[in-house]
């Protein structure tokens, strides 16, 4: 049963990028390059996990993220359960506490979780004996996108060291954002943020990231664009005025790219809005990463489970 | 093909931005002022207008007008409003969005620019919507507004007073370089006030409007721009309380500036007399020591514009009891001849008022006008300041007849206006 590889990685749980140094997010990426192999053979299916529980804990709705894991896990072996909120216990007024403690009483080997509150993880970490995996709270961290944006950079251009990554859109309510501002300052790039100032955390300036309200002095030189998602309830008039104008002023098409490098490359963590912040020109375009993104994104998340795996007791 | 120059002669120019007043010409060539003062080379073919001592000036700019186009043309026309500017000086209307539709489409501030445009004999440019349908809750198109023409975001008569939509409009304006105007009246203070809270209504047996009603929204307003940095112009303050919370964001160097109406300069709550419902405003004429501090006020640059607010009413909405009766009065044509009421009480220098009326409004909204200097656009205005004349409600050129000045004895009459280099009233004998 032991046929965990050596321990890369120091810690039990993955709740954000926040914490890791810059050798544990190597670590990770060189696991994952790894794994995108396996996913490309015909025979899928390692043992790494084999006779484990891993439940996929989801208390927003989630497609693309869940089934990556559900994936990921499957692929290293382990018995996969998938619990959403619409079907669990939370609905009947069940506390996150309740339900943590629930949930390790089955034994679980590892928890992947999602929840609509900042913190919320780090909570239910605290609850269980199992590992836990942080697939989004709140506005907080989603590191495993972070990862596999990393490895998408990584992989298309060699770096990130040195790398212009300009992140545009709504900074303000995005994990994504801030666990890939965390991620790619770490690992030596320059992050540039990009967004109406409604949509930017009012004290950002502080934390040390250039920022841009101007969508092409922003993009001006990027290597890399890395669009985020305009949540519908964001988008009339309370943070932007209307989708017609956040697209003139903030949408990636062709001609605000041609601001950033000939050789620029566009990524989206979806699911996109098309027409509101990314042009189906750019999206579909030969500059787009987006659906690289989506298969690193199974590689990173079984490199992550498999590090985390390597801390799993054995009895 | 260019227009016949036209040599303004024997003027007192009077130059507001730099303070500055000289004897001599002035000559207009394809819309601009190209040359001025004593030595002025006569343009052999220009055609010659002779000032005979009077003041020749920039063009009154009047941020904060009413049109009932669209939606009330038997108020106002965007065609009438632009001929009673002329007959007043002002070369300048900033219309308010307070329209039918409301002003918060880009396709909307298009069209009322091209009609003013084919309609109007004065420039009128449109402030639009700061929130959609006015309704305080949602923020306009601002940058799509603003490439239509759009100079300012205002919700007209109405104050934001949901303080997180003023601050994400604050924030996001800036990302623009948008300049928000607020008319600050916090209508739950307000309640069914009418008129000035004080003796004055006791004694009409009137509800009054407290000056808290302006001081804190204002205050409010203040703090978010402080947070936000947003530009922003509170259209009028009414009271001295107000004037002191202005001077002091003024002094910590906040991108605020404010506005006067020409009623709360010339007129106070007594004037109201028996229940006068033209003198039924917003915000209300305070007491008369309010209007010595925004006469003060004025004079040290604390309010930098004043503005007529004009607000054609007719005789269904205005022929009422007070308390019924609806807020407004016309202004256009009478700003000017009022404005100089405070020159002749010795009140303020000729050059500060007309700074008021027209270099400090062209700053704010960015306009190249409000100036008479080589280049600047040829927005002028000719006037004697001294010449007396008993106002006639029925000679007016508004549409609308609801002025608080019917039969007051005004000095200061427009002679000739000039737009874009076009004589556009003239009041000389042929």
């Amino acid at each position: 049963m032991n046929n965990a590889p050596p321990s890369v990685f120091p810690h039990r749980h993955l709740l954000g990028i926040e914490g890791l140094s810059p050798l544990d997010i190597q670590a990770l990426l060189d696991l994952a390059d790894a794994q995108v192999e396996v996913s490309r053979q015909v025979e899928k299916k390692k043992t790494t996990l084999r006779g484990r529980t891993q439940i996929n804990l989801f208390f927003e709705p989630s497609t693309r993220t869940q089934s990556s894991f559900e994936i990921a896990g499957k692929r290293l072996g382990a018995d996969v359960m998938n619990m959403s909120v619409a079907s669990s216990s939370v609905k009947k007024g069940e506390t996150l506490i309740d339900t943590a403690a629930t949930l390790n009483a089955m034994r679980p080997d590892l928890i992947i979780v999602r929840h609509h509150a900042a913190g919320a993880v780090h909570l239910l970490a605290q609850k269980v004996d199992c590992s836990v995996v942080n697939a989004g709270d709140g506005a907080h961290e989603h590191p495993t996108q972070a990862l596999l944006d990393a490895l998408t950079i990584r992989r298309n251009k060699g770096r990130i060291q040195g790398l212009t990554v300009a992140i545009c859109g709504d900074i303000l309510h995005s994990r994504v954002a801030r666990s890939n501002m965390i991620l790619l300052a770490a690992m030596g790039a320059r992050v540039r943020l990009v967004a109406p100032s409604t949509l930017l955390p009012p004290v950002i300036g502080r934390l040390g990231f250039e920022t841009f309200t101007d969508m092409r002095q922003g993009l001006e030189g990027a290597d890399i664009v890395m669009m985020l998602r305009l949540q519908l309830e964001r988008m009339n008039g309370s943070f932007v005025p209307s989708v017609k104008e956040y697209f003139r002023f903030y949408g990636l098409d062709q001609e605000k790219l041609s601001y950033a490098k000939p050789d620029a490359l566009v990524m989206h963590p979806g699911p996109m809005n098309r027409g509101v912040e990314i042009s189906s020109e750019v999206a579909d375009g030969a500059q787009s990463l987006i659906r690289e993104q989506v298969e690193m994104g199974v590689a990173v998340r079984m490199a992550v489970l498999e590090a985390l795996a390597s801390h799993l007791p054995n009895r | 093909m260019s227009e016949q120059p036209i040599l303004f002669t024997n003027a007192r120019l009077v130059d507001p931005a730099g303070g500055r007043e000289t004897r001599g010409s002035l000559l207009v060539r394809d819309g601009v002022i190209e040359g001025l003062g004593a030595q002025v080379e006569a343009a052999a073919d220009a055609r010659v207008i002779d000032c005979g001592g009077q003041v020749l000036a920039p063009g009154l700019i009047d941020m904060r007008a009413f049109i009932g186009e669209p939606g009330a043309a038997h108020r106002e026309t965007l065609k009438s409003a632009g001929e009673a500017a002329a007959a007043g000086g002002v070369t300048t209307i900033v219309s308010m969005p307070d329209t039918n539709p409301v002003l918060d489409d880009p396709a909307i501030v298009d069209f009322v620019t091209r009609r003013a445009r084919d309609t109007s004999i004065v420039h009128i440019r449109p402030a639009a919507a700061l929130t959609k349908g006015l309704k305080g809750e949602e923020m306009a198109e601002i940058g799509l507004l603003q490439e239509a023409g759009a100079v300012a975001f205002t919700d007209g008569l109405r104050s934001v007073t949901n303080a997180q939509v003023m601050r994400r409009a604050l924030t996001y304006a800036r990302d623009f370089g948008a300049l928000i105007v607020h008319h600050v009246e916090d209508p739950d203070l307000v309640g069914t006030g009418v008129m000035n809270e004080g003796e004055f209504a006791t004694r009409l047996g009137m509800p009054g409007i407290p000056r808290e009603a302006e001081t804190i929204m204002l205050e409010r307003d203040i703090r978010l721009v402080r947070l936000t940095g947003g530009r922003y112009h509170a259209a009028m303050i009414s009271c001295a309380d107000s004037v002191e919370i202005v001077r002091d964001a003024k002094a910590r160097g906040l991108p605020v500036t404010c506005g006067v109406s020409i009623n709360n300069l010339a007129l106070n709550e007594n004037d109201i007399g028996d229940y006068r419902t033209f003198l039924k405003l917003s915000p209300p004429l305070r007491t008369e020591d309010d209007r010595q501090a925004m006469i003060e006020a004025v004079a040290d640059g604390t309010v930098d514009v004043i503005v007529s607010d004009h607000n054609p009413q007719d005789v269904e909405t205005k022929r009422l009891p007070f308390a019924e009766a609806a807020n407004g009065a016309v202004g256009l044509e009478t700003l000017l001849s009022a404005a100089l009421r405070l020159l002749h009480s010795e009140r303020l220098a000729l050059p500060k008022i007309l700074r008021a009326l027209s270099t400090r409004p062209a700053e704010i909204l960015g306009l190249p006008s409000g100036r008479l200097e080589q280049g600047a656009p040829a927005d002028l205005v000719v006037f004697d300041p001294d010449a007396p004349y008993v106002l006639d409600k029925r000679h007016l050129r508004s549409l609308s007849k609801n002025t608080p000045f019917d039969e007051a004895r005004l000095e200061g009459q427009v002679t000739v206006t000039m737009v874009a280099g076009r004589i556009v009233f003239d009041r000389r004998p042929n």
